[in-house]
């Protein structure tokens, strides 16, 4: 029997709360472990990320004209677009949160379905913001150019150097500094972009779970997975909210 | 819905709450890409965003994942993340921001 049949099971018996484990006293300290459990779990996410981040600032503190001017390739519109749709996104998801707290499973089902298909739009756009990158030339392996970056700034080239305004750099030591900053680009949004989808993956999951919530007319199902997968796909909004305004918009002059 | 069985006691707020919560982020949004598009001097331009983004942050943090609800254990553990994380950085640009400081003469 799995734990889902145990469960169900035992609300067929007439038990008030099936889903509280043998080891706790209380279904609030149940949850309350749940929470810590996964605040554990977001914690060394944040570090994960940080690390990027640490090294991102590093780079573009020490680079910072190639940085900026690699910067001003993404398109704002898109990175905006973006952020606006994982707001929206983070809002359904609280309201599946809400509707799961309140045992109203087919508007759980309904919010949890939003999410999917917010999340779905992101992933669309970044597909179409890589394959212009991917275009441009501008994926960081061996066919890696600059062309792109200097064309959109109006770069000077002379004898191999590329003119800055501030500064001059060699063409070759230019292009493995954009180079850089479209690693951190890649490797950044990219495993930001793994989240979302294993977001996707778990809310589809959960999604389903509603809707047999749903049909069998549980009246006591545990909330819990759907409170902690929305503090994962929170977590997920706010390493975008930090990714936008540093990789699209912090254009310095 | 008519309950008449025991309510589990839940975080969940009036629907309100959420969508003000929503509209505020909605804002924020948009005064960080009009100031974006500012050309503001760097240093200037990293403070308005990040200010912006650490707001953001914490409305979501609250707000949609209730920590505002939850018990003191659950804020030192969310507290505990960015705590964490001021340390890594602060070490971290400690660190490259000293490298040039080397050789020190007497040392």
């Amino acid at each position: 029997m799995s734990v889902r049949e145990a469960e169900l099971h035992l609300i067929e018996h007439g038990r008030e709360v099936p889903h509280l484990g043998e080891q706790y006293e209380t279904i609030e300290q149940q949850n309350d472990a749940y929470t810590i459990g996964m605040w554990a779990f977001i914690v060394q996410e944040v570090l994960f990320f940080g690390g990027l981040f640490a090294g991102y600032a590093v780079y573009r503190f020490k680079y910072l004209y190639e940085f900026v001017a690699a910067h001003h390739t993404l398109s704002v519109v898109f990175g905006a677009l973006n952020t606006f749709v994982l707001l929206v996104s983070s809002y359904t998801m609280a309201r599946a949160v809400r509707a799961a707290m309140r045992q109203q499973h087919k508007e759980q089902f309904k919010y949890l379905l939003w999410t999917i298909f917010f999340a779905s739009i992101f992933m669309v756009n970044k597909y179409f913001e890589y394959s212009a990158k991917y275009h441009h030339q501008l994926i960081p392996n061996q066919s890696y150019s600059a062309e792109e970056v200097i064309h959109h700034n109006h770069l000077k080239v002379e004898n191999g150097m590329v003119d800055l305004g501030a500064r001059k750099v060699s063409l070759e030591e230019f292009t493995g500094r954009t180079k850089l900053f479209f690693s951190f680009y890649f490797i950044m949004t990219g495993l930001h972009g793994l989240h979302v989808l294993v977001g996707i993956i778990v809310l589809a999951i959960l999604a389903v779970r509603a809707y047999s919530d749903y049909i069998r007319k549980i009246p006591h199902a545990d909330y819990m997975p759907v409170e902690m997968v929305g503090l994962y796909w929170h977590f997920v909004d706010i390493v975008w909210i930090f990714l936008f305004p540093l990789l699209y918009l912090m254009g310095g002059q | 819905m008519a309950t008449h069985h025991h309510e589990e006691h839940t975080h969940a707020q009036p629907v309100s709450f959420y969508a003000k919560t929503l509209w505020v982020l909605m804002a924020l949004l948009v005064v960080t890409v009009w100031a974006g598009f500012l050309k503001l001097p760097d240093w200037l331009g990293i403070t308005v965003a990040l200010t912006i983004a650490v707001t953001k942050a914490t409305i979501v943090i609250m707000n949609f994942m209730h920590v505002r609800f939850s018990s003191k254990l659950a804020w030192l553990f969310a507290g505990a993340g960015f705590f964490w994380l001021i340390i890594m950085f602060a070490f971290a640009f400690a660190d490259y921001a000293s490298r040039h400081w080397e050789p020190v003469q007497g040392w």
